[in-house]
């Protein structure tokens, strides 16, 4: 479970924000600027919250009150970005293997046949991030994540940068993600037909603050497309 | 013509000795000092940034006198590390190794940190939710990225301190198997009449060796590039 109480000052902008979620996958929706990013990047320890509680599993991350801050790399959160942030002087083997050597874990040919199987990345492995495509690369960094066997998986619009055919490709990914690899998300978009297909819960973000929370129901009205 | 003499060859020897000593001992240093300059922000920062440029507007003759100054055999920190180190400086061609590691310094330093700035923290930040400690990171995304620039920087200094002149012969004089480099020694040849001839073999032989130097740190600029980004 993860829980979220936090307030934040960036410039003119302040995000206050406040939920709990049990589900598999936590979707954070509003429009770009809402603060959705400053909200992860605060969940994933990159960012400080002036004030709050962040807590997973019942272990407090951030707690201004006690000035609890446990640094990104001990977090073991994994984190997507929309602009994938492949190591370029990595091949994809490189950048696939990186998290577990960074936490010394010991090498798992099961998992990793498991997420290569699941991502179909395995033909690409001998390949650098700059001769992949876009969907192959957010595919990789998807991988990238799941290997580094986070306990909680961030997902920061990571269709976000490609085009219309692209995400038709890597949604499916996604679904079976949620479905097979049992690690929580909370994943970010602005697009109510991925929320609706990928999200259990979601949290709407309005001007740096959670204006409603629930199912898809939630979703604005005047948005809905099949 | 070409045929060097043994007083000749001291000198080359010396020189590449000298010079390769300051640049593998500055390019550490001038690693941790770049990374500083180019992510850290602290109290006293352009002070720092100054102290290094110093040596670039300084009259040579200066940076030696104060060299002598302070690692001279009764200056304050040379005197403390003859007795605890035994490691002397004054008129030994360590001497002209430091002389030459602190005039190259700021060339050596400056592509490093522009190098490191030019790293995107976005990749940084990617290894730190992977697990990666700072000094990981470092060392795992922030040196290999910059490695062109470190590269540059350790030929650039290599070759300011191949041709350094100035403060070596003000803090350790021009002492021939000691201290007498390519650049003392052709002074020297110069001031004695017959010189010319050795003077003029020990001119080719810098030209050789900074040509060299040239071609090999395009080599491996070029390498790097292709490694970092496949080729």
């Amino acid at each position: 479970m993860l829980r979220v109480d936090v307030s934040k000052r960036l410039g003119e902008f302040a995000i206050e924000a406040s939920f709990a979620n049990e589900g598999r996958v936590t979707g954070l929706f509003g429009a770009s600027g809402a603060g959705k990013t400053s909200l992860i990047n605060m969940i994933a320890g990159l960012l400080r919250p002036d004030r709050g509680v962040i807590a997973i599993d019942g272990e407090t991350l951030d707690d201004t009150s006690t000035r609890r801050h446990v640094a990104a790399h001990r977090r073991r959160i994994g984190y997507v970005f929309q602009d994938a942030r492949l190591f370029p002087h990595l091949d994809v083997r490189g950048n696939l293997d990186y998290g577990r050597r960074m936490n010394r874990l010991a090498e798992d040919g099961v998992l990793w046949r498991r997420v290569t199987e699941l991502l179909d990345i395995g033909d690409l492995l001998d390949r650098r991030p700059g001769k992949l495509s876009g969907g192959e690369r957010q595919r990789v960094a998807l991988g990238r994540a799941l290997l580094s066997q986070p306990r909680l998986l961030l997902l920061d619009e990571p269709l976000g940068s490609l085009d219309e055919e692209r995400k038709e490709e890597i949604l499916p990914y996604l679904v079976r993600l949620r479905d097979e690899a049992g690690i929580p998300m909370v994943y970010v978009s602005h697009d109510p037909s991925e929320m609706r297909q990928l999200a259990s819960q979601i949290a709407i973000i309005r001007r740096g603050r959670v204006t409603a929370f629930g199912g898809v129901e939630v979703l604005p009205a005047t948005l809905v497309q099949v | 013509m070409f045929d060097i003499s043994p007083t000749e060859w001291t000198a080359i020897l010396l020189s590449l000795r000298v010079a390769t000593v300051a640049t593998l001992v500055a390019t550490p240093l001038g690693v941790a000092v770049g990374w500083l300059l180019a992510r850290r922000e602290f109290w006293g920062k352009a002070l720092l940034d100054a102290a290094i440029h110093l040596p670039l507007v300084l009259p040579p003759v200066v940076t030696g006198y104060l060299l002598l100054l302070t690692f001279g055999r009764r200056g304050v920190v040379g005197a403390w590390l003859a007795d605890h180190l035994g490691l002397v400086f004054a008129f030994r061609w360590t001497g002209a190794a430091l002389a030459c590691g602190i005039m190259s310094f700021p060339l050596l330093v400056r592509p490093i940190r522009l190098s490191i700035e030019a790293v995107d923290r976005r990749l940084e930040q990617a290894a730190a939710t992977l697990g990666a400690a700072p000094w990981q990171v470092f060392l795992t995304v922030t040196l290999p990225l910059a490695l062109p620039g470190v590269l540059a920087g350790m030929v650039l200094g290599f070759a300011k301190a191949l041709g350094e002149f100035g403060a070596t012969i003000t803090f350790v004089s021009n002492i021939p198997g000691e201290t007498q480099t390519i650049s003392s020694a052709i002074y020297a040849l110069i001031q004695t009449p017959d010189g010319d001839a050795a003077a003029m073999r020990l001119v080719v032989v810098s030209v050789l060796i900074s040509m060299a130097a040239l071609v090999g740190s395009e080599w491996f600029a070029r390498r790097a590039l292709k490694r970092l980004h496949g080729s």
